[in-house]
């Protein structure tokens, strides 16, 4: 097998893994669990685009999540209390009429729509309002930070519209389907599961095209290339827009999945728990953020499982070893080990091939705060 | 790109199939029914970590001192009850997926747990869905009866109608409502001002302030001018501190504002810090100090297994209820089978600490006694007033004409 064709065979055995191993060795509430994994993962590789690629950090992705999220649960709410009905919270919030925000959510269209195209408008514009005016690093990371805490705060508030603290649940019929049912667990399952390849084939296009080179140098040398004629707050809107979306689809595919849309889901703690599942992963490189967003969750459960309160102690633990040791994640560790083996193997120097993805040597740290 | 991508899909690889055995492993062991060999399973589902964790371990502990005193007079159907401990970690949709854990994986007969409403309206869908059964074991907001869950706390009917007609005995006409702002005093404070209308009394304000809030001056300074006759509290958690410190350095006293809090219990009264809060008016079914034989036992049980200076509170006793009246339940039913023992449930009634506790097998309500107390300046809780017998539950207030637009 050549060198080209390992990469699609290493695909195609991760894409058999998730869809014929998994489903066929786990049981349903196992299946269910990793099909959350896997929204976190899409999540995640929209981080992976905006901060490894982009240099972005952003710890605000909680809020395009939810966004995502509520649009998919409005609908299912409205679909669940029938026509002309109300939505159970509201009822007992004291609301009489539909809000008007609510109205086009009857359309399941409408909503599928909305939790892509919302979050990433309002990413595109917090991106021209921000990148125009050279917003950058720490300052970028903390404004995106505010965000969510804003967000937070204002659906919490809002409980006659969004449900406050208690967010959406209670969905008795996602699409025909009782989401709390075997096949219904399944078929989720797999619908995650076919998104998140489809979308890191789609971001792995993205950064093999013109754009994706350009977005890198931005990253790398955001006054270089503006001076070779190019506008970086251009290309890190698209990028971080495109990254708004992605975490708008994880959040509604995380509602019929979990059953749950709440604040506590959006804040400023899981939007970093997201930037630290990235790290984890290695934000250099698409796979490895995913991979973060499956391996960290998953620990969280297994750990949570096993030693209730142990386990906030061991994330940090994680983070921290992480920074220290391997800064490139679980995935530049992994392609490390493997170049230091192929060297052994052929007895020539340092590998050849140039490495598009990570830092360019000499440049400092741009996105870490 | 291929080149490079590779061994990150390798370990992508890797990692599923580590996961993958790791689940493989825990299968075998968890694939047995509840109610075979000689244990039966429950789940004890609280917060084992985040903000809620103070309140929520003290009920999962004496949760777990009724499963012990059932074990060691024999078990329930010959059985020992095996509780399986899960972190809800103050996060409701842990709260969904730990709850689906236990009822899918453990297949635990039943499970205690909870403490927000927010936790529970999340865990609601999951019981009614496996056709599993909740025990929720805090007083709560009303305007809810699943047939999956049973509530051992107070509802609505039971301590926040008796506080109210407790203030309006006393002449006190005008009331500001204060509370965290999420969904228990937002719809207390609804069928608070629906009473109000129809007695007479005026609500002088309705202020809110986040989980967690610290900073009261503002809010301290909108009651003293509004000049209420007496505060109503729906405040959670540490923002009590906060808050009472700064109405005590206002000027307010306990005679001059009294404040009637219905989320403060003993465990609170100890983390306020007792001169902050020594006077003031509070409603619940169950104090430490409740008279009888019983709650003597059950003070003295606790004590001896946690520690002579715990003190015992409304929600901790009614976690303990919740144990026992589905331990009598299972008992009658001869089953731990779900159908069985609701229908078994109905009529059920134990002397426990807090007196006769009756189920109602239409809403799985309790019969349960109101009570006012007053805190006294050691931290306990003294009984002012009570409602002579348990009360009937009414969580849809259908029995009150000036309730009528609220469900």
């Amino acid at each position: 097998m050549t060198a080209r064709m390992r990469g699609p065979a290493l695909f195609t055995a991760v894409a058999l893994l998730v869809l014929v191993v998994a489903p066929a060795v786990l049981d349903p509430f196992r299946l269910g669990l990793l099909a959350k994994y896997l929204c976190f993962a899409i999540a995640a590789l929209g981080i992976g685009l905006a901060w490894g690629q982009g240099g972005m950090l952003t710890l605000g992705q909680g809020v395009f999540f939810g966004l995502g999220g509520y649009s998919m649960a409005m609908y299912l709410k409205l679909h669940d209390a029938g026509p002309g009905n109300l939505p159970d919270f509201m009822v007992w919030s004291g609301v009489e009429r539909l809000p008007l925000l609510w109205k086009p959510f009857t359309s399941p269209v409408f909503a599928i729509a909305a939790a892509v195209v919302v979050p990433a408008a309002a990413a595109a514009l917090l991106g021209l309002l921000v990148f125009r005016q050279r917003v950058r690093g720490a300052y970028f990371a903390i404004l995106s930070q505010a965000l969510a805490a804003a967000f937070t705060i204002w659906l919490v508030g809002q409980q006659g519209l969004t449900g406050g603290t208690n967010g959406l649940t209670h969905f008795y019929d996602v699409f025909g389907r009782d989401p709390e049912t075997d096949g219904a667990k399944r078929i989720f399952y797999f619908v995650v599961a076919v998104v998140l390849g489809a979308l890191y084939l789609l971001a792995r296009q993205l950064m093999k095209s013109r754009f994706g080179r350009l977005l890198v140098a931005v990253r790398d040398g955001e006054d270089r290339v503006r001076f070779l004629g190019y506008n970086p707050a251009t290309v890190k809107t698209v990028a971080f827009a495109v990254s708004a979306a992605m975490a708008g689809i994880a959040g509604a595919l995380y509602v019929p999945v979990v059953g749950i849309i709440s604040p506590s889901l959006l804040g400023v703690v899981p939007s970093i728990e997201l930037v630290v599942a990235v790290a984890i992963g290695g934000r250099f490189s698409l796979a490895g953020a995913a991979l973060g967003g499956v391996l960290l969750n998953w620990a969280h459960t297994t750990f949570s499982e096993q030693y209730p309160s142990g386990w906030v102690y061991l994330q940090g633990l994680m983070f921290i070893l992480v920074i220290m040791v391997a800064p490139g994640g679980v995935a530049g560790a992994a392609r490390w080990a493997a170049e230091a083996i192929g060297r052994r193997r052929t007895g020539r120097g340092p590998s050849s091939v140039p490495e598009p993805a990570g830092p360019t040597h000499g440049q400092k740290e741009v996105a870490a705060p | 790109m291929l080149r490079k991508s590779l061994p990150v899909l390798a370990s992508l690889a890797a990692a599923t199939l580590l996961s993958l055995a790791a689940c493989g492993d825990s299968e075998s062991s968890g694939g047995t029914a509840a109610a075979s060999g000689n244990t039966i399973k429950v789940g004890v589902l609280h917060s084992l970590s985040g903000t809620m964790a103070i309140s929520e371990v003290t009920v999962k502990n004496s949760e777990l001192m009724a499963i012990d005193e059932i074990n060691a007079a024999g078990g329930v159907l010959g059985k020992k009850l095996q509780p399986v401990v899960e972190d809800g970690a103050s996060d409701w949709p842990t709260f969904a997926e730990k709850a689906q854990k236990l009822i899918r994986k453990d297949k635990v007969a039943t499970v205690f747990g909870g403490w927000t409403s927010a936790s529970r309206k999340a865990m609601l869908p999951v019981f009614e869905r496996n056709k599993a059964l909740l025990w929720y074991p805090v007083q709560y907001e009303g305007l809810e009866s699943s047939p999956y869950i049973y509530y051992t706390g107070a509802t609505t009917n039971q301590q926040i109608v008796p506080a109210l007609d407790y203030l309006k005995e006393k002449g006190k006409k005008k009331i500001f409502l204060v509370g965290s702002d999420y969904v228990f005093p937002r719809t207390a404070n609804k069928e608070i001002k629906a009473y109000a209308k129809a007695n007479g009394m005026t609500i002088l304000g309705e202020e809110y302030t986040p989980l967690g809030a610290t900073e009261y001056s503002t809010l301290v300074n909108k009651v003293m001018q509004a000049k209420p006759d007496a505060v109503f509290n729906t405040l959670n958690g540490d923002s009590n501190v906060a808050f009472f410190k700064q109405l005590k350095s206002a000027g307010a006293t306990a005679s001059s504002l009294p404040v009637m809090s219905v989320s403060i219990a003993e465990e609170e009264v100890k983390g306020i810090g007792v001169d902050n809060v020594a006077g003031q008016l509070v409603a619940w079914n169950y104090y430490m100090t409740t008279p009888g034989k019983t709650n003597e036992t059950f003070v003295k049980a606790f004590r001896a297994k946690y520690g002579a200076d715990k003190v015992t509170s409304d929600p901790m006793e009614a976690g303990y209820n919740a144990v026992k009246l589905w331990a009598a339940a299972v008992q009658k039913a001869g089953t731990t089978e779900v159908e069985a023992v609701k229908k078994a449930a109905g009529g059920i009634s134990l002397d426990l600490p807090e007196g006769k506790v009756t189920i109602d097998g239409a809403n799985h309500h309790m019969y349960k006694t109101a009570r006012i107390g007053v805190i006294q300046p050691d931290g306990t809780i003294k009984e002012v007033w009570d409602s002579g017998k348990p009360i009937a539950p009414d969580p849809y207030l259908k029995s009150y004409p000036w309730a009528a637009g609220l469900s």
